[in-house]
């Protein structure tokens, strides 16, 4: 093999023709084809001189890649003048194009924007070198007399952020490697650290709300934890195997907002950790038992809240090599499928797998809503076993529908008959069906709450509210004083019709109303009342462009295009120059009537056509 | 004081022939007249001694010497011809007549007919070696055969060879690279550009892999033109290509040679090529490529026979004035009676007279100073805390990683007593840490100097600055990447080479440069401190290394033999030696007092980038790219192990301080401990190994490895033990 790419080395040399573009780019015009040949033979063989004394630098350079500084001191060994700069990204003097039969070599020339460049923030300042020497290790050696790492330069590690987590995750590897005859030894803490570590988990388990949550904001927040993690996670892990065996709900919890707090401080890497992490997480959401009075103790929201921590955790840490997702998800349906599990444990199940996501539900929880509704049925209706196990059905079936109603909402076309549902999913459908119904109408509200609040997103600058002021006429002598706003000078600018400036993006105003047709006004005044004193204003001015259509209707399709997404509607609303309107009488004033006119039509219409829409903005 | 009596004379045949090479090299080469100018005295001095040994090849110098000469007197130098002349004692009319002639010779060769037998080719030659031309070294390729023969010719001799006696046929096929390359460049050279290149294509399959990046040169090479200037070539025609074969197997090549009436090859092998011939048992296959690889076979066996003063020099006697707060110290400890004993066993070894060392003042060192001496009496104290290691107790390895070194550390030092880190970078800086909690300080400038009391007790302390206490400094002053560091054993100076050409010799009391020494024109790859201060040895892309005093501003003696870029350079324990490794895949041994070269060591199959000397001076261990440490008995000029396991370049090997642990970092992010004491114990250098050097290497490279310690994504380019044999390991991690 070697031996074939020698041959083919042999023979490589460059291509006549880019002799003849170089010669041509000089000026030579006629080259003769020998000549190429002669050229481009000896060019290439100096070439290869050149790379072969490049290499040379780089093995003394202790590099595995050869850089343009090789290539440069290889020409000077040869007494060649360096290239000066390899800035551009491609280093190609020229392009070629052909087409028509004729072949063309030009320069690329792209035009650069200047602001562009000036407007690009400057790269970071690369960090001074530093060296570093595992701690431990001088540790590990006590007869050393060096100090080498000095906190000093530990702290100034842990500030480099991204690449911190590499190099102490370097010095990690290192010591597995170096000290295999040793007896790992563990992190030793400063007198300070070791305060402070009592502190904190102190505060966490104690009796004193406040200060828990000073120390679980410390926990969340502080860059220097990374030498204690492994306690903390010891203590976390421990402290659920205590409680757990003796039901100290309150103590569960106050450890499973420790963890929340450890993965919210976004200085520390707790993948080394979550072996022991992850198993205590998991306790708290399928464990039998969590209280001592089960029927009166809330553990629900134990289990609630540490399934929502292994949700974050698997989307946070979840890799192709560890596959924590998968792991969790199988451990947590084969408890579930298993007809003996108790309701708590049972409860935890779903709750966690629920967590994961609605595609998690789709596929996992969706199929077994028949089943599981069988079961609470047999509790909820059969003879009165045990007043425990009712409360957990109980709390099976709210979580379920609470969970599944959303998803089922999503998947599946309206309408939502109940016939259907009890089809589909046996015991539980009526309740689904009515919940469907709720989170339907529930998601048409949140979307305009949704939609009103995009609406104050775009609330216009003070501009515009100025030239909305005029419009109004309403507010005479206050003009001449806001036309001192620097911004609003454009709008007097004697030529409407040029953009004299680069004017704010915003021109356009997209008005989107579902609800009512005097909410319509009472909505866009809220938006503008603001800045404006005007009271009755529905429509929103453009500040420079003039050939904008004065109201536009945009009306989407029917429901059923787009399946269960209700239909969308807005309504966009642009007026030429308010300045122009407002202060040159010869250009059209603009009648507000009309546009509150059309706009609630346009509202009436959309009124009878979607009730529970969900409207977004067209940005 | 002076260290060598410097008279010129010292200078042998060896460098002769070097200066012969660059001669050349001159006329070819781009470079101006000057160095012709320059280079005249040492020629005239060398030449006296070349010339007066006219016994055997006084005609090859003379050759040499008038080439030299008419290259002057192209230059119009004349002065330097009459005393170039008049030194080697030639008539005036030396070289007139025949200078005219060779150059009708040359165009004659050049312009021969097709037709001239090999016969005649060597006639041609025979005029050839009289007449003194620069042209003539590469008009030895004008003998000509015709082109389209030379297939013919290596496939005949391919067929036999592969038809001889197993035995024979390992032996005899060593021919074919040296002779693959000839045929390929006397194609070349008479332009028969196609021949050449079916010539190559057809066989460059069937030559050793290790060759593999030579012939990646050779084949870029396809013009007449290519063949001035190129370093390759040159090597190849200055020097006669090496080989060792037995004397049957001789004879059956030249039988076969003659029946054949292979006049082409014959003569290749008898211009180019110096067989080695010896009595005895052919050599096997594995024991050829234990030794082959280099760039001009191996080395002759006369090359290693001189005598080497391989043992250590005495220890200075010390008194020592705070032993005895020491031993009180450990009196209370209460160990005194383990350490006693060791004491008298370490001084009565100093005492004795070891037969292999040199005598104490074969080259003079510098006397010890009074630091120099405290400092010894902290080793001791060091050492006798020392671990003692063993394939039981490995060291711990401490690794520093360079942060944030954007791939530009090229080079690492550490001082004796792991107090200072100094690192090169290939931004033209060097900078030193002191990893210890003393901070590194400047002296105060002249006149705060002047203010100071010179009486007082602690006058060394009052000189320095406080205001510039730091952890790290940074010394600027070259103008190219730093390629080679080193600390001088006082730790007051620092040494540092780089591409710009020049050594710098730092001050670490100021701070500041206090000298520049120039003499590498190129690059310089490596410099390495005389373990006993004063002295320094740098080799570069120049081929050539030079030992140098500090004080002197010109070097003292110049090494010059490799054929390819000097890459390491290390001094014996005991300063009379210093070693250094190549590019051409050879590691060569220099006598400081004489300069002669003493060893030539190949089997490399790369160049070499890392070399270290045993504590007791008789081993050497070398590392190159090929990613395997080879071991040497300096004394019987011999290999006597093969390390493999690295899958890269090795940057770094280093003995522990007892050498009982032999540790090599390289560039596949490993370090690798391997069992020194078992390498060499279980040697068994008969008389016959030890005449003819044909060693049996037993693979036993997995028994000897004692350990694999792999870094994350840090390159491992220096190691150092400590004085009480903690392994420092440094490099830049690559993120």
């Amino acid at each position: 093999m070697a031996e074939e790419r020698r041959q083919k080395q042999c023979s490589v040399i460059l291509p006549t023709e880019s002799m003849k573009a170089m010669a041509e780019s000089v000026g030579v015009g006629q080259l003769q084809e020998e000549s190429c040949v002669a050229i481009s033979e000896e060019v290439s063989y100096r070439i290869k001189e050149i790379a072969q004394d490049a290499l040379k630098f780089m093995h003394h350079g202790k590099r595995r890649k050869l850089t343009t500084s090789d290539i440069d001191n290889a020409l000077k060994l040869k007494n060649v003048e360096p290239l000066y700069g390899f800035q551009s990204q491609e280093f190609i003097p020229f392009r070629f194009a052909s087409g028509g039969g004729r072949e063309l070599h030009f320069y690329e020339e792209r035009e650069v924007d200047l602001s562009d460049i000036i407007n690009t923030p400057l790269p970071r300042v690369p960090l001074d070198v530093s060296l570093k020497a595992p701690k431990e290790q001088q540790k590990a050696e006590s007869t050393e007399p060096l100090k080498v790492a000095k906190p000093g330069q530990e702290e100034e590690a842990a500030i480099q952020g991204k690449s911190q987590g590499a190099t102490a995750a370097d010095g990690k590897g290192k010591e597995k490697g170096l000290i295999r005859l040793k007896p790992r030894s563990t992190h030793e803490l400063s007198v300070e650290q070791q305060l402070y570590y009592k502190e904190i988990t102190e505060a966490c388990v104690g009796s004193c709300e406040a200060k828990r949550a000073e120390a679980l904001q410390s926990i969340a927040t502080d860059p220097g934890l990374y030498q204690m993690l492994p306690r903390f996670s010891t203590f976390i892990s421990e402290g659920v195997r205590v409680n757990v065996v003796q039901n100290n709900l309150a103590l569960l919890i106050y450890l499973m907002r420790m963890v929340k707090a450890l993965m919210d401080n976004p200085t520390l890497y707790l993948e080394k950790y979550l072996h022991e992490l992850i198993p205590a997480v998991v306790t708290c959401i399928v464990s039998k038992q969590l209280c001592l009075r089960p029927d009166v103790d809330n553990h629900w929201a134990l289990r609630d809240f540490a399934a929502r921590l292994m949700a974050q955790s698997c989307k946070t840490f979840s890799t192709t090599t560890n596959n924590i997702q998968s792991r969790i998800t199988k451990t947590f349906t084969k408890s579930w499928l298993d007809d003996k599990t108790q309701w708590t444990t049972r409860y935890g199940c779903i709750a966690g797998l629920a967590e994961l996501g609605p595609d998690v539900i789709k596929t996992l929880i969706l199929p077994r809503l028949t089943v599981e509704g069988a079961r609470i049925k047999a509790v909820m209706e059969g003879p009165v076993v045990s007043n425990i196990d009712k409360i957990g059905a109980d709390h099976v079936q709210s979580l379920l529908l609470k969970h599944c109603a959303s998803v089922i909402a999503k998947i599946r076309p309206q309408p939502d008959n109940v016939e259907q549902y009890r089809t589909d999913y046996g015991y539980l459908g009526p309740m689904l069906c009515s919940h469907v119904m709720k989170a339907r109408t529930q998601a048409a509200l949140q979307a305009q709450q949704v939609n009103r609040t995009t609406l104050t997103i775009t609330q216009p600058r003070p501009t515009l509210s100025v030239s909305q002021s005029g419009l109004s006429g309403s507010t005479g002598p206050r003009t001449p004083s806001i036309i001192k706003v620097p911004s609003s000078l454009t709008l007097m600018s004697p030529r409407p019709g040029t953009p004299s400036q680069p004017s704010p993006p915003a021109t356009k105003y997209i008005v989107m109303a579902t609800s009512a047709g005097t909410a319509t006004t009472q909505q866009v005044i809220t938006l503008s009342s603001s800045q404006s004193a005007s009271p009755v204003t529905s429509t929103v001015p453009s500040a420079t462009s003039t050939l904008q259509p004065l109201v536009k209707l945009e009306s989407g399709s029917g429901p059923g295009l787009t399946g269960s997404r209700p239909l969308q509607k807005y309504i966009v609303v642009s007026l030429p120059s308010s300045a122009s309107s407002s202060l040159e009488p010869k250009s059209s004033v603009i009648p507000t009537s009309i546009s509150s006119t059309s706009l609630e039509a346009g509202m009436k219409m959309e009124r009878s056509e979607s009730p529970g829409a969900s409207t977004q903005s067209p940005h | 004081f002076r260290a060598v009596p410097d008279d010129g004379g010292l200078v042998d045949a060896d460098e002769d022939k070097d200066i012969k090479t660059e001669a050349s090299n001159d006329s070819w080469g781009n470079n101006n007249a000057n160095d012709g100018r320059l280079l005249s005295p040492s020629p005239g001095s060398s030449a006296s001694a070349g010339s007066n040994k006219s016994a055997a090849g006084a005609s090859e110098e003379q050759q040499t010497l008038l080439a030299v000469l008419q290259f002057l007197r192209k230059n119009k130098l004349t002065e330097s011809v009459e005393i170039l002349r008049r030194e080697a004692g030639l008539p005036e009319d030396s070289l007139e007549p025949k200078g005219a002639e060779s150059s009708g010779a040359g165009s004659g060769g050049a312009s021969g007919g097709v037709d001239l037998e090999g016969g005649d080719a060597s006639s041609l030659l025979t005029a050839g070696e009289d007449q003194p031309d620069v042209n003539v070294v590469l008009s030895a390729y004008s003998q000509q055969g015709d082109p389209a023969l030379y297939e013919v010719y290596y496939s005949g001799l391919k067929r036999f060879i592969e038809s001889v006696l197993d035995c024979h046929r390992a032996e005899l096929s060593q021919v074919f690279y040296p002779l693959f390359v000839h045929m390929y460049l006397e194609l070349v050279y008479n332009n028969h550009e196609s021949e050449a290149k079916a010539f190559f294509e057809k066989f460059s399959g069937d030559q050793e892999c290790y060759y593999e990046d030579d012939l990646r040169v050779l084949s870029s090479l396809t013009k007449k033109e290519h063949m001035r200037g190129n370093e390759t070539l040159l090597d190849f025609r200055t020097s006669k290509f090496v080989l060792r074969i037995s004397r049957d197997s001789y004879q059956l090549l030249k039988r076969h040679l003659q029946e054949r009436q292979n006049n082409q090859i014959w003569n290749i092998i008898q211009e180019h090529l110096y067989i080695d011939i010896f009595d005895g048992m052919p050599r096997s296959k594995s024991q050829i490529d234990a030794m082959s690889g280099s760039l001009a076979g191996e080395a002759k066996r006369e090359a290693n026979k001189a005598k080497v003063y391989y043992g250590l020099l005495k220890e200075p006697e010390i008194e020592l004035p705070l032993d005895d707060e020491d031993e009180e110290a450990e009196n209370e400890e209460g160990k005194p009676k383990k350490k006693k004993p060791k004491k008298d066993s370490l001084g009565s070894k100093s005492k004795k007279q070891d037969p292999n060392a040199p005598s104490q003042n074969r080259i003079p060192l510098p006397e010890l100073k009074d630091s120099d001496k405290l400092d010894k009496i902290m080793y001791m104290k060091e050492a006798t805390k020392r671990i003692r290691l063993g394939p039981d107790n490995l060291p711990s390895i401490c690794f520093y990683s360079f942060l944030n070194a954007y791939q530009g550390l090229t080079a690492v030092d550490f001082t004796d007593d792991s107090s200072l880190i100094a690192g090169g970078f290939a931004d033209s800086t060097v900078r030193v840490w002191s990893v210890t909690p003393k901070k590194l300080r400047k002296v105060k400038s002249a006149a705060d100097l002047n203010l100071i009391d010179k009486e007082s007790d602690d006058v060394l302390e009052r000189i320095m600055d406080e205001k510039t206490a730091s952890e790290s400094k940074i010394l600027c002053g070259h103008s190219g990447p730093v390629y080679g560091i080193s600390f001088s054993p006082d730790r007051n100076y620092l040494l540092s080479s780089s591409e710009d050409g020049t050594v710098r010799l730092w001050s670490l009391q100021t701070f500041t440069c206090l000298v520049g020494y120039k003499g590498h024109n190129y690059p310089v790859w490596d410099t390495q401190f005389s373990p006993h201060g004063y002295y320094f040895v740098s080799g570069g892309h120049d081929r050539v290394a030079r030992l140098w005093a500090t004080d002197h501003y010109q070097p003292l003696r110049m090494f010059s033999g490799h054929l390819a870029d000097v890459t390491c350079t290390r001094f014996h324990p005991n300063s009379n030696y210093v070693a250094t490794g190549s590019s051409d895949r050879t590691i060569r041994l220099w006598d400081v007092l004489n300069g002669n070269c003493v060893r030539i060591f190949t089997g490399h199959k790369g160049p070499i980038h890392a070399l270290a000397f045993s504590p007791n001076g008789k081993f050497l261990a070398s590392g190159a790219t090929d990613g395997r440490v080879l071991l040497w008995d300096i004394g019987h000029g011999l290999m006597v192990g093969e390390l493999k396991g690295h899958t890269d370049t090795i940057y770094s090997l280093r003995f522990s301080r007892d050498g009982e642990i032999l540790a090599s970092g390289s560039m596949d992010n490993t370090v690798r401990l391997w069992d020194a004491t078992k390498a060499f114990d279980d040697l068994e250098t008969d008389d016959f190994t030890a005449a003819t050097g044909h060693i049996h290497l037993q693979d036993n490279s997995q028994e000897l490895l004692l350990g694999t310690y792999m870094t994350k994504s840090t390159p491992v380019i220096h190691l150092h033990f400590t004085r009480r044999n903690l392994l420092l390991a440094a490099g830049a991690y690559n993120p």
